[in-house]
């Protein structure tokens, strides 16, 4: 670093003088907005000198705390590139057992028993977050393993809510009946919208599957003798066990542990399907087509299973949302919901499944937990989702990528080398 | 380390607050749209419950217990009105005053019903809440949307003399809901609607919509949905100089839609509860936000107000937050409200709310017939 | 025929304002590869300032043209200064980072600027002054308004500027150039930085021109207008080959004719149908939409 032999004095002089011109600048900028305040009705100007105030003091010591760690992102990443203590850790305690057994086994603990140790809204909450993991594992197959930019991964949701709530409604069909059903529809949508954009790339793509998604939420909207229109589908039975009648919180942790076994079991299908082969077609789709097509792949029809694989587990959760709510309407399916589902899987870290746990638990229950924060709420959570990207652009856990090395041995393990050239 | 300590135990002090109250207060749960879009319809029916039941405190509360406030922000959507019940329910809350929207008070409405909770809406209009039987906990100081979409039609029909009528809405619950009812009552009278449309809430501009109801020659429009795409699709018939009359409801019967359509908004017709704000106890509901929170109070304050009242009283003539004494309470007695005189049906509809026809006249509502 | 015309223009005037804000997702795209979903805030943010300082200017008594005039300029310059500061903010530090990322940290900045507006301002719609004045040889014309043939001409001009300043000038040079090849552009002694800045300082600027005009032609805002149009606009913008600028403005206008013909002859319950519809069919067909070329020459 340079500025470490320039004298002290002048450094902080001009560190000063550049959070000066930042928060100047910054009261110039929110002055109309925040300052000033028009009341139509009797035609007067508030004016809110103080905010400007607030607004000048809040850049000046911000700005100092950004050029910090503005500083300290530019080092951390010279570090990592020689292996940064972040990852060495994250390294041994996937890999010693002494650490990694005790700790899944106390997490194991932990989840386990977690609706008896919180209230029921806790638990609820939680089960809407591991909703959004299942959701954010889903479109991580399409987005962070395939590279296929989808906007629309909502349209599979609602398909997977809809068929549920439209079979209960009129066939009376139970939960666990249509769970599986709903997954193959979703996916069998999710090929449908497949084949018109497999020609597609990058940003064509993902605004093809954003008017996608829309589309699957007018019809919804409009056709009013197919899915009853805005006014939704009520009364959607809660999964039932053995024909016991259950209270309402006995439902809520029944279902919380359905949701558990169901990520559990999403988490080992998705980590079985990215060593698969057909992952490694995705990884190599993502990386390079021409080179990828050029290996023999079939790129059809690899893309075709990104979607209908991604799509099934929307359809899962959209059918297990149905039985949670009880109630569904068309405004669940909107593209902020998309939005939200994307940011989980960038957040979090693509390609990574620890890092959509972590993403959809922080973007799931950031909001709850920020309803102290009452009416700043929703403005503190767009100002953390830029932060977190600014300082963590690879996600809060990266996708760490196989690595396969070359060691001398008997030839049992060489069969490995071959398979990695197109991870 | 001493600092973890100590906030370790802040947070179980505040974890275990919750619970050693419970027994010495009366607990009324307020969920409604407290922020995003539709934040203007939620907010007020806090602030009324407030500010009843900061007088009911003052008084020294009810059944000797002092009564608080729960406030849950649902932003409208059902799925997180889903949470807030469940959170509420966690919290034990004794009686709940919301939800705002229709949709998200029928996803929370069966948690509140298992758990024998009673529930009273000041704003969710959705006919089947009440009229399906399924929610025998469910009460509301609101007129349901058949009964203003019926007084539409007939005043449409009977004091405009209209022919031809071209029905749009919003496609949202609420909106889209009363447009269909009307188109049912049209009709059963014999006029069969020559357009029946959907808009898109916050499109960039109305103008071939409104091009199409001019082309359709249409005698009046009537409107299912909300103030803002109801003042854009006016302006933009009155800047393409159209003498079709404009009925709505009470999405529209707000003084924001005065505000926002301005000149545009004269003559436009609109359904809305019957106006009571001259009563002295409405009066005195409104000077009280007046002097709380230095506005004037907005869209379904007085309905909170009432509904605030209503179940309070309820709860202090059953003796008790026994589910099944408060709720024949409400359907027995009949209370003193800002809204008038009101008790509750079978089915959880106020006796004695009703809805009348208003129209703007020199930026005013006036109401033109019941 | 005069339905047919007055669908016609009025197709025109939401095509042309979906244009002026396509533009400025264009050009961003086609520089940095990035769908900046905050440019849609963008657009609030202009007809927001546009509101507050026509009304103060209103109370010192202006009106007519003049009032127009200064407040769209405030608008402009505030709105510049935005784009100018959400690049430098959520999207510089971001440059060398993967292609998702940026695109997260615009959804996050779009959220905050929503939650900014609705807790300075308000959360109810406002009443937007008509800032255009009826013309007076326009009284008896019924398939247009005064205010529509002001957004048509305004569109009109604006872009002709832009085409001619990004071939003309030594910025526009630089823009292309940076365009082609980020790298090769800054051997070559282009200020990379300073390009990307100029792309969002106009973009902004073109996204508050048509904030502006729409507001006053619809009249009334409120905090959320900018997420329909900024995703209509995208659409806009990739149905006619995003990177390409009479690209963006095709897209905007064949995408207003289908919405205003949509719900003009079938049904305005499907109008956003048939817009997206539009756009999967011919992307289908042509997969760099209308204008845009495989390899295209950007912007």
């Amino acid at each position: 670093m340079d500025s470490e032999k320039r004298p002290m004095l002048p450094l902080i002089g001009s560190e000063i003088v550049k959070s000066t011109l930042t928060a100047l600048w910054f009261m110039f900028l929110t002055f109309p907005i925040m300052v000033i305040k028009i009341s139509p009705l009797d035609k007067t100007i508030h004016w809110r000198w103080m905010n400007l105030v607030y607004v000048g003091a809040g850049a000046f010591f911000l700005s100092f705390l950004w050029r910090y760690f503005m500083e300290r992102k530019v080092q951390g990443a010279r570090a990592d590139e020689d292996g940064g203590w972040q990852k060495r850790a994250g390294q041994r305690i996937s890999t010693d057992r002494r650490i990694y057994l005790p700790g899944l086994i106390a997490l194991g603990a932990f989840v386990a028993i977690f609706p008896f140790l919180f209230s029921s809204y806790q638990t609820s909450i939680m089960i809407t977050a591991l909703m959004y993991v299942m959701l954010g594992l889903g479109l991580n197959i399409v987005v962070g393993l395939a590279g296929l930019l989808n906007l629309g991964y909502v349209a599979f949701y609602a398909v997977g809510a809809y068929f549920f709530a439209l079979m209960n409604h009129h066939f009376g069909l139970g939960f666990w009946f249509a769970l599986p059903m709903a997954g193959a529809i979703a996916a069998i949508f999710g090929i449908l919208l497949g084949f018109p954009v497999l020609r597609l790339r990058g940003d064509y793509l993902a605004i093809v599957t954003l008017g996608f998604g829309e589309i699957i939420r007018l019809i919804l909207e409009n056709w009013n003798d197919f899915s009853f229109g805005p006014s939704g589908i009520a009364g959607i039975s809660r999964p039932g066990i053995m024909g016991a009648s259950l209270t309402l919180h006995q439902h809520t942790i029944y279902l919380y542990y359905i949701m558990i076994v169901m990520v559990v079991f999403t988490m080992i299908v998705v980590g079985r399907l990215r060593n698969s082969r057909i992952g490694r077609a995705w990884i190599a789709l993502r990386e390079d087509e021409v080179a990828c097509q050029a290996m023999g792949i079939d790129k059809a029809k690899t893309k075709l299973m990104a979607f209908a694989l991604g799509a099934t587990w929307a359809g899962f959760v959209g059918c297990i949302f149905a039985a949670k709510t009880t109630f569904i309407n068309p405004s669940s399916f909107t593209f902020m919901e998309s939005a939200i589902i994307l940011s989980i899987v960038v957040l979090g870290g693509m390609g990574s499944i620890m890092g959509v746990v972590v993403g959809a638990f922080i973007l799931i229950l950031l909001p709850e937990y920020l309803r102290a924060f009452s009416e700043y709420r929703m403005l503190v959570f767009g100002a953390s989702m830029v932060l977190i990207m600014v300082f963590r652009p690879q996600g809060i856990i990266g996708g760490i990528r196989q690595h396969y090395t070359f060691q001398r041995k008997p030839a049992a393990d060489a069969g490995e080398g071959g398979d990695a050239a197109c991870a | 380390m001493k600092r973890l300590l100590y906030s370790l135990v802040m947070v179980s002090v505040i974890l275990c607050t919750a619970e050693s109250f419970a027994a010495d207060t009366i607990k009324l749960g307020v969920p409604g749209a407290h922020s995003g879009d539709l934040a203007s319809y939620g907010l007020p029916s806090a602030n009324a419950a407030q500010l009843v039941v900061d007088a009911i405190n003052a008084k020294g509360g009810i059944l000797g217990k002092k009564v608080v406030v729960l406030k849950e922000d649902d932003q409208c959507k059902p799925e997180v009105a889903a949470n807030v019940a469940a959170k509420l329910v966690s919290d034990k809350a004794d009686v709940v005053l919301g939800h705002i929207c229709s949709g998200a008070t029928k996803a929370a409405l069966n948690t509140y019903n298992e758990s024998k909770i009673v529930t009273l809406s000041p704003s969710a209009t959705n006919v089947e809440l009440t009229k399906s039987g399924d929610y025998p906990n469910f009460f509301r100081t609101i007129s349901p949307d058949d009964a203003q979409a019926l007084l539409q039609v007939n005043f449409a029909l009977d004091k405009l003399k209209v022919r031809r009528v071209a029905i749009i809405h919003d496609k949202g619950d609420y909106g889209k809901g009363i447009a269909e009812f009307a188109k049912g009552f049209f009709e059963k009278r014999g006029v069969k609607p020559v357009l029946f449309e959907g808009i898109t809430p916050g499109a960039v501009d109305y103008s071939a919509i409104v091009q199409k109801i001019k082309f359709s020659k249409a005698d009046a429009v009537v409107y299912g949905g909300y103030h803002p795409e109801a003042a854009k699709i006016v302006a933009g018939m009155k800047k393409k100089k159209m003498k079709t009359h404009f009925i709505s409801d009470d999405g529209v019967r707000d003084d924001t839609f005065i505000k926002v359509a301005d000149k545009f908004a004269e003559g436009v017709y609109a359904t809305g509860p019957i106006d009571t704000t001259k009563s002295p106890m409405a009066v005195a509901a409104i000077e009280q936000h007046k002097k709380r929170y230095g506005t004037e109070p907005g869209a379904f304050y007085l309905n909170a107000y009432a509904g605030a009242l209503c179940l309070l009283q309820a709860v202090e003539k059953a003796g008790s937050t026994d589910f099944a004494k408060v709720s024949k309470a409400l359907r027995t007695n009949w209370f003193e409200t800002p809204l008038g005189k009101i008790s509750f049906d079978r089915n959880g509809d106020a006796k004695g709310i009703g809805f009348a026809m208003y129209q703007v006249r020199n930026g005013k509502y006036v109401e033109v017939g019941r | 025929m005069e339905y047919f015309l007055e669908l016609f223009f009025g197709g025109l005037t939401r095509g042309s304002i979906y244009a002026l804000i396509a533009l400025g997702y264009t050009m961003v795209y086609g520089i940095i590869e990035l769908i900046n979903f905050a440019h849609g805030e963008i657009y609030m943010i202009g007809a927001f300032t546009a509101l507050i300082a026509a009304s103060a200017l209103a109370m010192l008594g202006m009106d007519g043209w003049s009032l127009l005039a200064l407040s769209g300029v405030i608008a402009i310059i505030y709105s510049a200064a935005y784009g100018f500061t959400i690049e430098k903010i959520a999207y510089k530090p971001l440059r060398k980072a993967q292609r998702l990322s940026p695109l997260i940290s615009a959804i996050g900045m779009s959220i905050f600027l929503q939650n900014y507006v609705l807790l300075a301002q308000t959360s109810d719609f406002l009443s937007f002054p008509a800032l255009i004045d009826e013309f007076s040889f326009m009284e008896n014309v019924t398939i247009i308004g005064s205010a529509e043939l002001v957004i048509i001409i305004t569109t009109a001009v604006a872009t002709a500027i832009l085409t001619l300043f990004i071939k003309f000038t030594r910025m526009g040079r630089a823009m292309r150039a940076v365009a082609q090849d980020k790298t090769m552009a800054m051997l070559l002694g282009v200020n990379v930085n300073r390009v990307i800045s100029a792309t969002f300082i106009i973009g902004s600027a073109l996204a508050a021109v048509g904030g502006v005009l729409i507001s006053s032609q619809i009249g009334q805002i409120n905090f959320y207008i900018g997420f329909i149009a900024g995703i209509k606009a995208f659409t806009a913008a990739v149905l006619g080959g995003i990177g390409s600028i009479p690209g963006a403005v095709l897209g905007g206008l064949v995408l207003g004719w289908t919405e205003s013909f949509a719900t003009g002859y079938i049904s305005s319950d499907y109008e956003d149908v048939f817009a997206f519809g539009l756009l999967v069919f011919i992307l289908i067909f042509r997969p760099a939409g209308i204008l845009g070329k495989a390899s295209s020459e950007k912007v």
